[in-house]
């Protein structure tokens, strides 16, 4: 077997005494759809924060494809192929919809400040790409009518569908999405479980997703991890996961666990 | 890969001619410009009007440069005329020690494109160079700070370059003591705090040509640039720094990148600046003030409109001499003409659009609205002034009780 698509072996990370994440090991096979979830404050986004460099782990490895990934810079772990969205939306704000995918889509470019300034043919050529890609993309994601908008001014759901966008057009092995349904309604969820399925069959890409909400990861994620207080409570298939004992007392509580509930509130 | 699936469009091959006349025909388009103002229009204009274009032309080159790094980058750089000084004095020693030594005299030498204009053109290009080199040295360490701290460190890097070029020693004036001078002897002859005297005058009312070349040049790279893949990456850097790092984007390297192209063209500009007759080229002259003034046009102009900042480069080297005639009153005419931008418009004139890209409708309607806005301006003037005197009224009271000694809880909340 090739390497895992995107592998994380005893990932920790302490901030003064609190333990954020400790002894994280997950591995997701290429093509996967694979769901990291926890109740509100387990320590989900401090894991994407790891993962792409954000923060440097206390100990652990993080690879892409077999290429060790730790104590890179998050620009050049993005290069080498995993990018994320943001749970609070950070687009381009003041930049059309258009410009935000080809600023990402051009991220590799090889011509420079100077060939750029001369309109080689190179950076002509390289240039038509980025666009021609650019609109397709998002065609793809369903907002190619509103190309020439300020980023901005785009309606929630569409300002996600773009962060998806602008993150697909660096061309990424790995796609780690931070609740992508975070405020959204029933129909708005229903459309972006929809349009995650999709991505999976037009593009060759592994996703990790991080939801809050248990419904829509149970639901189109073939594997799971489930964290508390940043340790791993539980690891498997979705139907596993629903019925685990420990999965439920993380999200539900247990009424007569006085400590339990101290921990929740805090 | 799917998104491989829709084939990007050919790009025709113009072969190699085609392809460097299709890079550098603006740059022809410029020169005739230039010419056609160096020969039609300056000789028609008095020399007041003919300095004023000078003037405006050289603002436009400072503004421009600026707006490579406070507009399209989104840092704020305080530091402007220290890239300004050092490529001013710079060209300024090599056209006036290099004419000595090249061409045996201080005074201008040869005409239009000759010798002598051409070593103003390598002067105010090695001027640009090293000015990058300096925002280079400048750039690497300062620009993982922002904000606040970036500014703050420009600022000093200003204030260091004017304290330095106020230490070196006298101009050689003597020209068989230059002469007999060996060059490198000659780099601290820089004028110290009376400033740079001397050199020859290549730029004036009536040879505004190089300034005008210029002008073309820099807003041609602005504006190839800001279109251009890598110029996207300076504006996403600027709207939003860590969601470009976690696409791929090299911030820092973008930012030194941005920081190094807008101090040559300051280095440039420097060096026409030095030149232009009638200018002093003293450190007093490019220290914090004038970064101000170049911070000023690209503040009202827009922080990343090329065609907004020319506009304002314009009008701020145009409003003092329009209110000169009043002129004990003019700064503060200037002044506030500031704060009502800042009030109305603090994205500056034009935004981040061009001009081309501005939408007339909404202008239409922004100024539709003003008559209302300054309707109601005395009103709340009135209001705040009632507000201002409230407070004095109540202030014998107030300071009466501090002696007096009321319960703790209200003199705190006096105090």
């Amino acid at each position: 077997m090739t390497a895992p698509a995107l592998a994380a072996r005893g990932l920790s990370k302490s901030f003064g005494g609190l333990k954020a994440v400790d002894a994280l090991t997950i591995d997701v096979p290429h093509g996967a759809l694979y769901g990291l979830i926890g109740p509100n404050g387990a320590g989900k986004t401090t894991v994407f924060n790891l993962l792409t460099g954000v923060y440097t782990p206390d100990a652990g490895t993080v690879s892409v494809g077999g290429a060790l990934m730790t104590g890179k810079k998050p620009s050049d772990i993005a290069r080498a192929g995993m990018v994320r969205t943001f749970q609070n939306i950070r687009l381009f704000g003041d930049l059309t919809v258009l410009d935000n995918v080809r600023i990402a889509a051009g991220v590799r470019a090889r011509a420079g400040m100077f060939r750029s300034l001369l309109r080689t043919p190179l950076y002509l050529r390289e240039e038509a790409e980025i666009r021609a890609r650019s609109r397709h993309l998002l065609d793809v994601l369903g907002i190619g009518h509103r190309a020439d908008e300020v980023a901005k001014s785009l309606p929630y759901g569409d300002q996600r569908r773009l962060e998806i966008a602008r993150a697909l057009a660096t061309q990424p092995k790995v796609l780690l999405l931070d609740e992508p349904v975070a405020g959204m309604n029933t129909g708005e969820k229903q459309a972006m479980r929809g349009l995650i399925q999709l991505l999976r069959e037009q593009f060759d890409v592994s996703i990790l997703l991080i939801e809050h909400d248990m419904g829509l990861v149970m639901d189109i994620c073939e594997h799971i991890t489930v964290i508390d207080h940043g340790v791993t409570i539980a690891q498997g298939e979705p139907a596993a996961i629903q019925s685990d004992p420990a999965v439920i007392e993380a999200y539900l509580g247990v009424p007569d666990d006085l400590a339990a509930a101290d921990q929740e509130g805090g | 890969m799917a998104e491989a699936a829709s084939a990007p469009r050919p790009v025709a091959s113009p072969g190699f001619g085609g392809a460097v006349a299709r890079s550098l025909w603006p740059i022809l388009v410029g020169f005739a410009l230039a010419y056609a103002i160096q020969m039609a229009l300056a000789p028609m204009l008095p020399d007041f009007y003919g300095k004023l274009l000078v003037d405006i032309g050289i603002a436009i080159v400072l503004g421009v440069s600026l707006g490579i790094v406070n507009g399209f980058a989104g840092q704020f750089s305080l530091g402007h005329a220290g890239f300004m000084a050092i490529g001013g004095y710079t060209a300024a020693a090599i056209v006036y020690y290099g004419s000595i030594k090249l061409f045996g005299t201080k005074a201008i030498y040869g005409g239009s494109l000759g010798p002598g204009e051409l070593l103003l053109l390598a002067g105010c290009i090695a001027g640009g160079l090293l000015a990058a080199a300096a925002g280079w040295l400048v750039g690497l360490p300062s620009l993982r700070l922002s904000g606040d701290y970036l500014a703050i460190v420009t600022l000093g890097f200003g204030e260091i370059v004017r304290v330095l070029l106020q230490q070196t020693d006298d101009v050689v004036v003597a020209q068989a003591k230059a002469e007999a001078t060996d060059w490198w002897r000659l780099l601290d002859n820089l004028g110290g705090g009376l400033g740079f005297i001397g050199g020859p005058r290549y730029i004036d009312a009536k040879n505004p040509f190089w300034v005008w070349l210029v002008v073309v040049v820099v807003c041609l790279v602005a504006y190839r640039m800001k279109y251009s893949n890598r110029g996207r990456q300076l504006l996403a850097v600027r709207e939003n720094e860590i969601a470009a790092e976690a696409m791929g984007i090299r911030t820092t390297r973008a930012k030194v990148s941005a920081f190094m192209w807008s101090a040559f063209f300051a280095g440039v500009g420097g060096g026409l600046y030095a030149h232009e007759l009638g200018n002093s080229l003293r450190p007093a002259d490019l220290g914090f003030q004038k970064s101000i003034d170049i911070v000023i046009i690209v503040v009202l102009g827009g922080m990343g409109s090329i065609s907004g900042v020319c506009i304002a480069a314009v009008a701020v080297t145009l409003l003092p001499e329009v209110f000169r005639s009043f002129s004990e009153y003019r700064m503060i005419v200037y002044a506030l003409a500031l704060i009502l931008m800042m009030i109305l418009r603090p994205q500056g004139l034009l935004g981040v659009k061009e001009l081309w890209e501005v939408e007339w409708r909404d202008v239409g309607r922004s100024i539709g609205a003003l008559p209302a806005w300054l309707g109601r301006a005395p009103g709340r003037a009135v209001a705040w002034l009632g507000g201002v005197g409230r407070d004095l009224a109540r202030l014998p009271a107030r300071v009466v009780s501090v002696f007096t000694g009321r319960d703790p809880d209200d003199e705190e909340g006096d105090a």
